[in-house]
């Protein structure tokens, strides 16, 4: 591994990364190009300093690069309810509340009735809900808020807990009224420095020497993990998040070799220490299947004794829980590889687990920005996976939940495909439905999901927050469209966005997507013939479209073409403008699909 | 480990954390005298001493340092 990324992965050498911190950003600057740019404001109780620039840093390893502002010290009531200019002109995309239990102003005294007590506490949470509020309705951009950590004295000792005058007891009250309104409000997301504070070590995390002479909330060596923290919430909100795992078996999912030692001798179930920890962590990985991880086996073994074992009867993950199960005997990298583009993903966007150091070197060498967790001792397996938050839930879409579904229906897809000879046949044998219209509100989220996550079939890149997405569906001067396809064997979900801006009788197409899930399914034609209806209906009578050329989206090079448009300028990178008159007799394109 | 010692080890440490192999630091260098050097970078300064000499500063001792001979002063002393 390169010496630089090294930093960047557990354990974390505060001290080493901020003194290589130049070289190391070079590094990713050079290495890891962002696709990204971001405006992060950081409002800070004590100290954001250091914690900002190591941030910096985790965000170009995930491909993006912020801006910061940073408040002075301790003024992020004031910058936020006071127009401060500065704040108004950067126009942060993110706003961090950084606070910590030192800006609770009013916490309880042992004479306090109550009374006196809850109303500390609303008065407390009011001052952040109207900050909140303000910044809402002042950036429209997306909040995220520490909650608060435990202080390292207990006044009362254990009764401070559960007692209303203790410290801890009005801490975790207020905490839940912060939980409640991140359920009820989007674009809203909680920096749980409560829960790294304690796997940190409080007695270790509160430095006070740190406070009393630099006012960091921690110990400095301590900082790095907050800034992961708070940098794993900032990849998923865009779309950075891992996609899946592709997992060897042999003394990775169970103990035993499955080939010399047989089925029955595998060690899984509860009868032994290792057996239930390889069964733990098949629970583990079964989890996270469950929010939309994909999973995948490479493992050198013959395909049939590979299934025996899933087969296991104290097996938690069986077959029909893979999408790609790759058993052979083939390097690992390209097993890696193929099943990367079975799935249509990068393979950098899936975790490779094996306990074998020798398969892991191969897959770090020969796949390019390979992500492989040194794995080791199997009851240290979760610790090590679990501790990178590769999978950071920022929003838990339907569509999430169902992606395994997806995956499957594609292969059965795949299968049909192979008994027609003839494509169109293929293509109406699937029934296909699609519902296509203006942005709708329970859509939203994954619309703005989709902006940040499509990279291939996407004509100008662009990236939306879910506010600007929301803006947008509102602004009469936009014609915005989503479409959502399903067939036989299944609900796609929503899989194409369209973005329009009218300008007197012209339609400026601003992003134009669609998910790799349902290429050559036509169903790009049924989203123009679409377009093009809700434009008649304005009266518009020429359609621009915009293609930007990335290192991903070379396959919609020649969309507009395809679509009957005409090239009217192309610069030397390769930037082009296409145009189309819209004829009086517009004859749909899409003949398979049956919309709305 | 003598003071010559020290400082020499002293100056490994201030070209890496202001990232500038020009600096040559002696008893009467303050903070003045390097551009970088803030109160910021003051605290990665004072962790990266610690960390070279293997030793603990307390905060008395942190507050109390006015040039980087009084480190070495109290770096000698801590080792001693």
């Amino acid at each position: 591994m390169n010496e630089y990324i090294k930093q960047l992965e557990y354990p974390i050498d505060a001290n080493l990364l901020l003194t290589k911190k130049n070289k190391i950003k070079k590094f990713l600057q050079e290495n890891y190009p962002a696709k990204i740019k971001k405006n992060i404001a950081v409002l800070g109780g004590s100290t954001t300093h250091d914690i900002v620039k190591i941030l910096e840093l985790f965000l170009l390893y995930n491909g993006i690069q912020a801006d910061f502002y940073e408040c002075e010290y301790n003024q992020y009531y004031e910058d936020i309810m006071y127009n401060n200019e500065a704040l108004k002109a950067f126009k942060p995309d993110i706003i961090w509340l950084h606070t910590t239990y030192r800006n609770i102003e009013n916490l309880p005294e042992i004479t306090d009735t109550k009374e006196t007590v809850a109303q500390k506490l609303e008065a407390e949470y009011n001052k952040y809900f109207s900050m909140w509020k303000k910044c809402f309705e002042d950036y429209k951009c997306t909040i995220i808020q520490n909650n608060f950590e435990q202080p390292f004295y207990r006044i009362m000792g254990n009764k401070d807990v559960s007692d209303y005058h203790g410290a801890l007891n009005f801490i975790s009250g207020l905490n839940m009224k912060f939980y409640d309104f991140a359920q009820n409000n989007v674009n809203f997301y909680i920096n749980d420095i409560n829960y790294i504070a304690s796997t940190y070590g409080l007695k270790e995390w509160h430095d006070l020497s740190a406070w009393y002479l630099y006012k960091y909330c921690c110990k400095t060596d301590a900082v790095p993990y907050l800034s992961y923290s708070v940098s794993r919430i900032i990849k998923s909100i865009y779309g950075k998040n891992k996609k899946g795992f592709v997992l060897d078996l042999d003394n990775t999912l169970w103990g035993g070799i499955v080939g010399d030692d047989g089925v029955e001798n595998l060690e899984l179930g509860t009868e032994t220490a290792s057996a239930q920890a390889y069964t733990e962590f098949q629970s583990y990985l079964k989890k996270l299947s469950a929010l939309g991880v994909i999973l995948n086996i490479n493992s050198k073994n013959d395909e049939k004794n590979a299934i025996a074992g899933l087969n296991h009867p104290d097996s938690i993950l069986k077959p029909k829980d893979f999408i790609s199960i790759k058993a052979n005997w083939n390097p690992k990298s390209q097993n890696m590889e193929e099943i990367a583009q079975e799935l249509s993903l990068g393979a950098d966007s899936l975790v490779f687990v094996d306990d074998n150091p020798a398969e892991r070197e191969i897959v770090r060498t020969q796949v390019k920005n390979a992500c492989v967790p040194d794995v080791e001792q199997v009851e240290q397996y979760i610790k090590e996976i679990d501790k990178y938050g590769y999978f950071e839930v920022t929003a838990l879409s339907k569509d999430d939940l169902a992606k395994n579904d997806m995956y499957k229906a594609n292969i059965e897809r795949v299968k049909l495909q192979q008994t027609f000879s003839n494509y169109d046949d293929y293509l109406i044998s699937l029934n296909m439905e699609a519902v296509i219209k203006p942005f709708e509100a329970i859509y939203m989220q994954r619309i703005a999901q989709l902006t940040n996550k499509s990279n291939q079939f996407n004509l100008t890149t662009k990236r939306y927050s879910q506010s600007e997405i929301e803006q947008i569906a509102q602004d009469k001067n936009y014609i915005t469209l989503y479409g959502k396809l399903s067939d036989k064997f299944g609900d796609n979900g929503v899989v194409s966005v369209i973005i329009g801006k009218i300008i007197k009788d012209e339609l400026h197409i601003e992003l134009w997507l669609m998910s790799c899930r349902v290429l050559k399914r036509d169903m790009e034609f049924s989203m123009m013939d679409e377009l093009i209806s809700q434009a008649k209906k304005l009266h518009i009578s020429k359609i621009f479209g915009y293609y930007y050329p990335t290192a991903k989206n070379a396959m919609v090079k020649d969309f507009y073409k395809i679509q009957g448009y005409t090239k009217i300028k192309e610069d030397d990178t390769g930037n082009s403008v296409w145009e189309y008159k819209i004829p009086q007799n517009y004859k749909n394109k899409n003949k398979v699909i049956k919309v709305n | 480990m003598n003071k010559e010692e020290v400082f020499s080890k002293l100056n490994e440490v201030f070209k890496d954390v202001f990232d500038d192999e020009t600096i040559s630091v002696n008893d009467n260098t303050t903070a003045d005298d390097i551009e970088m050097w803030d109160s910021f970078e003051h605290i990665n300064l004072i962790s990266a001493i610690e960390r070279k000499f293997d030793i603990k500063f307390n905060m008395k001792e942190i507050v109390g340092l006015h040039n980087v001979g009084e480190m070495a002063n109290l770096i000698l002393s801590k080792l001693a």
